[in-house]
């Protein structure tokens, strides 16, 4: 019997170019992939990403696993770049022979890998922001961010509710500001939303007060918009300030939803709305809010484990996990084709980003209500009462 | 009127740090015929270490000593460890070691500090002062100064020290500057240390306005090495007025034209600078001895 098994683990072997070393315990473990960009110019995505997997997977593997078996996790760095994500996607399939897979960073990084779990019939959940990740559908792509398209819904809705129908937009030309811009062009008119300036920035420019001018000197502009990511918004947020425009209600997007927007723009940030996740405003959360146990345990995890603040993108990340793996309880297997089927039927996931109910159209299962609608006040972020 | 006035100085406070990077770029053209592509590095020590030794609680005055003084001394280091055991070899040779620095010093500011981006109060306030209807921050003035401060320094060095003026025959001729006894090396080194003082001091002016990061010095070195070209390599002048030009065209690009094309437009009008005028504005013409 001994042989025999031994036998077949050198044809295999030899088949595959596989390195068997893992062979021996093989029963008992399974192994989860994940490429990340934790360097690079996405490191401040990456890096809590991969903070996130690696604690929570030793949480899992502490208290028995799942279904009795303990998680692997491989990891690999792109650093940014979509070439190499795709050379670790198919080093993971091929090489690791992962049963799924939590990552992607970037949209980029994530539809270069996309091929690559399709071909080999892995589920895919994706960490990564643009719509363009699930659709259209993809049998075996997940995704647990919201899009883009759903922040410019939130802050239409909130700008519909406040009567204010024709906006500035001042857009990042960057991935991320770049394809909000079209979202939220795309969705204006369902909203009724005019749009009466639309200025870009590049990405590294370090003044904004030529665009924001020419938006001020637009006639009739109620509100503005920033579509953007990274240090941008930041500097429009005190050029905006230094022009003396704050009596116009000004919005920013989830991009950025961190600490070090407010600790940046500084004073500039007050009275500034954006739609974000429950996650970082866990504490002021209502005692009911079904989010509230999620995000404060995940804020309390993290903030001990690492010593740094939490961030939504992290937060990303301990969904994907978490789905994947009630997934794997529920499909009691390890076959990659039955969990896929478990995570579609998703329902009623309480994540960090919100809750989850999946379906075969809809690989994100979020809606609007995924997104507070928050405002900077004292330095902090705030909850917009529904209705104010 | 108001509007001209705030697209004029929003681009000349951008265009003094493009001038201040291409000063930098001119002084190192100089004396070694290099084009070195770590001057935006230096930018961005001067900001980070500024940042990060005011943080530790080191008044802000002492904190842009401390940041010029480390800018310096990474120079003189790339200089001696770098550049000076290549010596004789090709000035494209040499360039490709100063990409190699800028990517060394990056990737260490990146460990050394973090990847976060980081501010600095303004020096005197943050409350925008009222010109004419143009909204502009006190620390423009800082930069717009702070700018001239330093060419006139570097004018009067240049011409009106011994020092100065070895630096220039060095520029001229190395050869027959040597063989008037000037130390050549000493020289190379003065201008690595010099030109990283300048872009570390328009790191720490800038930082207050722009934010500053680990790879700030990356788009930085970009524009500056432009504005370089425009006035003319080699040419401090030039440096001067193509830093300026390049903000302006970038400002009133984007306040007038589109702001989606402010940088194709920037870069459109000094392609057609270097057609007309292949040396820049004030370069000297290159004369080939056969």
């Amino acid at each position: 019997m001994k042989s025999q098994t031994t036998l077949k683990m050198m044809l295999a072997a030899g088949a595959l170019s596989v390195g068997m070393s893992h062979g021996a315990n093989a029963q008992d473990t399974v192994k989860i992939g994940s490429v990340l960009s934790v360097t690079g110019p996405s490191s401040f995505l990456g890096e809590p990403e991969d903070k996130t997997l690696r604690l929570y997977v030793d949480k899992i593997n502490a208290a028995g696993g799942v279904a009795g078996k303990k998680i692997e996790l491989v990891i690999y760095d792109d650093g940014g770049d979509a070439n190499k994500a795709r050379t670790f996607a198919t080093r993971l399939v091929e090489d690791d022979e992962v049963i799924a897979m939590v990552g992607g960073t970037t949209t980029g990084s994530t539809m270069a890998m996309i091929p690559v779990f399709e071909d080999a019939k892995i589920p895919f959940i994706s960490l990564a922001g643009a719509i363009e990740v699930i659709d259209p559908v993809r049998k075996f792509v997940f995704k647990t961010p919201h899009t883009d398209k759903m922040a410019c819904e939130k802050i239409f809705e909130d700008l519909k509710r406040r009567n204010l129908t024709k906006i500035g937009l001042i857009s990042g030309t960057d991935g991320f500001g770049a394809s909000m811009r079209a979202q939220c062009v795309k969705v204006a008119p369902n909203y009724g939303m005019q749009i009466v300036a639309d200025e870009n920035y590049g990405p590294r420019d370090s003044d904004m007060t030529a665009q924001l001018t020419k938006i001020k000197n637009t006639a009739g502009v109620q509100a503005v918009v920033n579509p953007g990511f990274g240090q941008g918004p930041a500097i429009v947020t005190r050029n905006y300030a230094q022009l003396g425009m704050n009596s116009i209600p000004f919005y920013q997007s989830h991009g950025v939803a961190s600490k070090s927007f407010i600790d940046l723009a500084g004073a500039a940030a007050e009275g500034v709305r954006l739609p974000a996740a429950a996650l970082l405003v866990g504490d002021k959360l209502p005692d009911s809010d079904p989010q509230k146990k999620v995000v404060t345990e995940y804020k309390q995890a993290y903030e001990s484990a690492t010593k740094q603040p939490v961030s939504t993108f992290g937060g990303h990340a301990y969904d994907g996990l978490f789905i994947l793996v009630e997934a794997m309880k529920r499909a009691n297997s390890t076959d990659s084709g039955k969990i896929r089927d478990e995570i579609e039927k998703t329902k009623g996931f309480v994540g960090t980003g919100g809750i989850v109910n999946m379906s075969a159209t809809d690989h994100l299962g979020l809606d609007l209500s995924a997104f507070r609608m928050l405002e900077i006040k004292g330095g902090d972020w705030n909850l917009v009462a529904s209705g104010s | 009127m108001a509007e001209f006035l705030q697209f004029l100085i929003s681009g000349l406070t951008v265009g003094a740090v493009y001038a201040l990077v291409a000063l930098g770029f001119t002084l190192i053209y100089n004396a070694s015929g290099v084009v070195n592509f770590a001057q935006g590095e230096f930018v961005m020590l001067g900001g980070m270490v500024t940042v990060f030794a005011s943080a530790a609680g080191v008044p802000l005055p002492l904190a842009a000593v401390i940041a010029v003084v480390a800018a310096v001394v990474i120079g003189l280091l790339l200089h001696r460890f770098a550049i000076e055991p290549a010596r004789g070899a090709s000035a494209v040779t040499l360039i490709i070691i100063t990409i190699g620095a800028s990517i060394l010093l990056r990737g260490l500011a990146a460990i050394v500090f973090d990847k976060q981006f980081h501010k600095l109060p303004g020096f005197t306030g943050e409350t925008p002062i009222d010109i004419l209807g143009a909204a502009v921050q006190p620390q423009s003035f800082w930069v717009l100064g702070g700018t001239a401060v330093v060419v006139v320094a570097l004018y009067v060095f240049l011409e009106h020290t011994l020092l100065g003026k070895a630096v220039l025959a060095t520029a001229a001729n190395r050869l027959a500057a040597r063989l008037v006894g000037i130390n050549t090396t000493t020289i190379m080194a003065l201008a690595f240390g010099g030109s990283a003082a300048i872009g570390a001091i328009a790191g720490i002016l800038v930082t207050p306005i722009t934010l500053t990061n680990y790879d700030v010095g990356t788009l930085l070195a970009l524009k500056g090495f432009a504005a370089a070209m425009l006035g003319g390599m080699g040419n401090p002048l030039g440096a001067v007025v193509g830093g300026l030009l390049l903000g302006l065209l970038e400002a009133f690009g984007a306040g007038y034209l589109s702001s989606t094309y402010k940088d194709a437009f920037a870069f459109l009008v000094i392609l057609i600078v270097l057609f007309a005028a292949p040396q820049g504005l004030f370069g000297r013409r290159a004369v080939e001895r056969v």
